[in-house]
């Protein structure tokens, strides 16, 4: 896949590609590299989802079920009563076109159909034949189609070029949210079992170890320890993280990719280096082993199922609250989601920070904290000895996360901390970054390397206005407070901005963190040499 | 969460405003039909015609005055002929005014009523004799 | 196609309301009949879509923040795009609603050399939007005049402000010029960006005809086409007084005037154009971003299958007791 990728000259050669029939004609191309699979069908029976199978998307037959499009009319109909949201949205949108060029899709793909207007007039477009009398008398000339194997079809593919990161819903009058939409006309296509395997199976493995690479307790111990032998040949201090141990203050909740992948692992060493450092009683979990929550890309119902184990974890070891790491999507559902679907959490206490006395009274219902949140008032009380030159190795911008930025609003909190632990500090330009910044290409259970293509062409916009530090100010780290992104961005930017590399605002605070009774450092929490230790070395 | 309350109150709130005409009328005491129009010099010599019919004066008055001051100002024309071959001056005073002589009775009350507010007034003298 | 049939749609409203006065005399009809199926029409149809709207229940609390969130206290939060009390949303909304912030926002993205992307500010669509709004607001409150026996002083300001410049006899008025000025830059861009072309549907472009049509006629009416106010009035009085008057005196264009205004009146309800009502029960914007401080309770809250805790320890016991890990029991 990845040989036959264009040159990025050529791919930022966009143009907008109407269909000359107009966008009611629903043929779609699965063109390689711009979708991805369907999902594995014992993941799907795992979890008790209905109609799992084995298809293709660019098979003609995907093997539906005879009653597919009563299935679909009648899950519609049922949400429609269920979700206020999606009635108003569907309703209301004047086609303005305000939208149009906001989505990253869009930019880098001139695809019309990704224009969030017509992402969800594929979905209007049925809801008007078949639930509105305008629809059902006038038909095409109201703007009303058919629901076919073609349209059906035709939302898979586009319903998967939505990473739900409502930068659309900024800019629309009504704030029409497309994650709304997306997120809906999956639990739709989920219904006749057409959902994708990078959702589905990392679901299925969430739901069954507590995380989604499927990691099981050995292995979550196995890699705690293993970044605890990390971090004291880096610092010289031995942490003591404990898990599945009651009573502690706060349960730590992290995405699994933060104790697996890279970079995140880096944010990971600097999590346990602060804890420890303020001497927080805190506890990991190996069966709440996962803040982040691919059951929001699948259904409401799946990130209820995937999402319980947080409180009820929290419940079991009797902590007073619950500290949560860096992850985008992740705090969507915290913030937004969990204390309405599994709280309320009143078994907890209100958060307040042992070391400042701070009470964290925004979180006083959910009891759960942000790191971010946390960190930024150890800092603002003086509670944390900080060398920032350590980090002078790195010029810094600040990748704001979707979810984060447009469904929390936690924007001012990392930047803090950046600023407080780096000396070189750069904006992207202002267009392109807090309310108004752009996804990564390939949130939502996107970021595989079946549609590469897709994703780079979606981390256009990102690329873009990286590489415009980078020319500008040699900017050569992307910091940012999500998994996603941790996991994504680096091929973006190999991609577009060469040269820039992704990190974990903690792992900044990690490198920058003076530890008592740490030996003197010659490394960051990467291994590299410090700056000005370089020559020694030699 | 439950918001039907203020669902139904602001919708409520709306109808009460875009109702406005309904409701004000049935508290109005204003006069719905409209004023009678009263002139009261039918018997100056020779004139028992206006320069119009009745229904071209209601609607285009303010055309025809506007049409004599700009004649009267701008090509000294001070002569009108009406369509059946009378001649008038074109003077607000010294024809309009002559006959429809009670401009609180005749202009103002229609006025008043469809809420026109002519600024014929900021230069010509309003009739006096028979206030 | 969709254009023209959308124009071929108000010509044929025209011409409906031609023939029907000038040849058929049908001005019972249209002075009273249909005025009041289109009133009818109307109430009816947006309470029936307002309580459907409000039947339907807000299950999760999604604003969509634009701005800092209120968490530690000395960091400033943006009251207005990311609003934390009640007082605070209705600012946003009202922002939203009276000024069209989130329109306010709006970018153009333009590709330039080195594969890159730029944005530049585009305010374009938010002024005519703004323009357009607040003229016909303006336009629709000036007519109340008659309506409303006697009329509120500070409807004679409004009209007296809006015919300021005391051009021509009677006062060419400026928000019908900023009208008629808005609605047609709302309909060329419409044509002529291709993106907005591609998307816009027939029941985007007959409100903008229809709308241009009421206009239209209405200055026409006012300067070219004068009919007998006083009739006009007591007309409208007695409308809305439920004792319905055919004067005489009401020229044609009269007619086309407030058919098409019933027809829009009528069409209201079931197009687009409720988005009036929309952005109010809109939940990215009506919500106040303090779901983590003020629990949201959804009404049908699924019962779901869940993975117990118990279930997983029973599941991997082996592996939790090899890794040194506590079981519950102990």
């Amino acid at each position: 896949m990845a040989e036959k990728l264009p040159k990025p000259s050529e791919m930022a050669q966009v143009e907008f590609k109407p269909q000359p029939q107009g966008w009611m004609d629903p043929k779609v191309q699965f063109h390689k590299g711009t979708f991805n699979y369907g999902f594995n069908p014992r993941s799907a029976e795992y979890l008790d989802l209905p109609n799992p199978r084995k298809w293709n998307p660019t098979a003609e037959d995907w093997h539906l079920p005879p009653n597919w499009k009563e299935i679909i009319l009648d899950g519609l109909r049922d949400r429609l009563q269920r979700f206020r949201s999606l009635q108003v949205f569907m309703d209301i949108c004047v086609r303005c076109g305000a939208c149009a060029d906001k989505c990253h899709y869009f930019i880098g793909s001139g695809d019309p159909k990704n224009m969030p207007v017509l992402r969800a007039e594929l979905l209007r477009s049925v809801y008007r034949k078949d639930f509105t009398t305008a629809g059902k008398l006038m038909g095409k000339m109201a703007g009303a189609r058919e629901l076919t194997v073609d349209v059906l079809k035709e939302w898979f593919y586009y319903f998967h070029q939505c990473t739900e990161c409502r930068r659309c819903s900024v800019f629309c009058p009504y704030g029409i949210d497309t994650a709304e939409i997306t997120i809906i006309a999956r639990e739709l296509l989920n219904l006749v079992g057409l959902g994708i395997d990078w959702i589905v199976t990392p679901a299925a493995n969430c739901f069954r170890t507590g995380n989604h690479l499927g990691i099981q307790p050995h292995g979550f111990k196995d890699s705690v320890e293993f970044a605890v032998d990390d971090l004291e040949e880096i610092t010289g201090v031995r942490v003591e993280p404990s898990i599945n141990r009651k009573g502690a203050e706060a349960l730590f909740v992290m995405p699994s990719a933060d104790y697996f992948g890279d970079p995140h692992y880096f944010g990971f060493l600097g999590y346990l280096a602060l804890l420890h450092e303020v001497g927080l009683d805190y506890t990991f979990s190996a069966f709440a082993s996962e803040g982040g929550n691919f059951g929001l890309f699948h259904s409401n119902e799946m990130m209820k199922r995937l999402n319980a184990k947080i409180y009820e974890e929290a419940k079991r070891l009797k902590v007073k609250w619950i500290l949560g790491g860096e992850c985008g999507h992740m705090w969507r559902v915290l913030h937004q989601y969990m204390d309405t679907m599994n709280g309320p959490a009143d078994f907890l206490e209100v958060p307040r920070s042992p070391i400042t006395g701070t009470v964290f009274d925004n979180a006083r219902s959910t009891k759960m904290v942000h790191i971010c949140e946390f960190t930024a008032d150890l800092l603002y009380h003086n509670k944390l000895k900080i060398d920032p030159s350590r980090n002078d190795d790195f010029r810094v911008t600040f990748h704001d996360s979707c979810n984060t930025a447009r469904a929390m609003g936690i924007l001012e909190e990392p930047r803090y901390i950046i600023n407080k632990v780096c000396n070189y500090f750069y904006e992207m330009p202002e267009n392109t970054i807090r309310e108004q910044t752009f996804c990564c290409g390939s949130g939502s259970g996107l970021g595989t390397d079946e549609n590469l293509e897709m994703r780079l062409r979606g981390g256009l916009p990102r690329g873009s206005a990286v590489k415009f530090v980078r020319e500008k100010h040699n900017v050569n780290t992307l910091a940012c407070i999500c998994a996603i992104d941790k996991a994504t961005l680096p091929a973006v930017m190999d991609y577009w901005a060469p040269g820039v590399q992704v990190c974990g605002v903690h792992e900044l605070v990690g490198n920058a963190l003076i530890m008592r009774g740490e030996k003197a450092r010659a490394t960051n929490l990467r291994g590299e040499p410090l700056p000005g230790k370089e020559q020694t070395d030699e | 969460m439950n918001d039907r309350g203020k669902i139904v109150a602001g919708l409520i709130i709306f109808l009460v405003l875009i109702t406005t005409p309904i409701w004000m009328n049935l508290v109005a005491e204003g006069d719905a039909e409209g004023p009678e129009i009263e002139i009261l010099t039918k018997d100056v010599p020779g004139q028992d015609k206006c320069v119009k019919s009745k229904t071209e004066m209601a609607a285009q008055h303010m055309d025809l005055l506007n049409t004599w001051r700009d004649e009267v100002v701008r090509s000294k024309a001070r002569v009108y002929q009406t369509a059946d071959g009378r001649y008038y001056a074109k003077s607000l005073t010294h024809t309009c005014l002559k006959c429809h002589s009670n401009k609180d009775k005749f202009c103002d009350r229609c006025h008043i009523y469809v809420g026109v507010n002519p600024y014929c007034w900021d230069c010509h003298n309003e009739p006096k004799e028979f206030k | 196609m969709r254009i023209l049939f959308s124009l071929a749609a108000v010509l044929a409203l025209l011409l409906v309301a031609y023939v029907g006065v000038a040849a058929a005399g049908g001005s019972y009809f249209f002075l009273v009949v249909f005025p009041y199926l289109a009133l009818a029409a109307f109430f009816i149809g947006i309470i029936y879509r307002i309580l459907k709207w409000a039947g339907a229940p807000v299950p999760f609390h999604i604003p969509t923040t634009c701005g800092q969130q209120k968490s530690l206290g000395w960091i400033k939060p943006a009251k207005l795009e990311a609003p934390s009390t009640t007082w605070q949303v209705i600012g946003r909304m009202a922002l939203e609603i009276l000024l069209f912030r989130s329109l306010f926002r709006n970018t153009k993205a333009e590709r330039v050399p080195g594969e890159k992307v730029v944005y530049g500010s585009c305010k374009w669509l938010w002024a005519a939007g703004l323009a357009f709004h607040w003229s016909f607001l303006i336009v629709f409150i000036r007519h109340l005049r008659l309506f409303l026996e006697p009329i509120p002083q500070a409807m004679i300001w409004l009209e007296n402000l809006d015919g300021f410049f005391q051009v021509s006899v009677p006062g060419v008025l400026i928000t019908d010029i900023i009208l008629l000025s808005a609605i047609t830059f709302l309909f060329l861009r419409r044509i002529f960006s291709r993106q907005i072309r591609y998307i816009s549907l027939a029941a985007d472009y007959f409100p903008l005809f229809l709308i241009f049509g009421i206009a239209a006629t209405g200055v026409l009416m006012r300067h070219f086409f004068k009919v007998d106010l006083k009739a006009v009035k007591q007309f409208a009085i007695g409308l809305v007084s439920f004792s319905p008057l055919q004067p005489e005196g009401l020229g044609i264009i009269f007619y086309l005037h407030i058919f098409l205004v019933f027809v829009l009146i009528a069409y209201f309800p079931f197009s687009k154009l409720m988005h009036i009502g929309g952005i109010f029960l809109s939940p990215t914007r009506n919500l106040a971003n303090n779901s983590r401080a003020v629990r949201h309770i959804n009404l049908w809250n699924p019962k779901v299958k869940m993975h117990s805790y118990q279930e997983w320890e029973d599941e991997f016991h082996d592996l939790i007791i090899g890794a040194g890990l506590p079981l519950d029991k102990e």
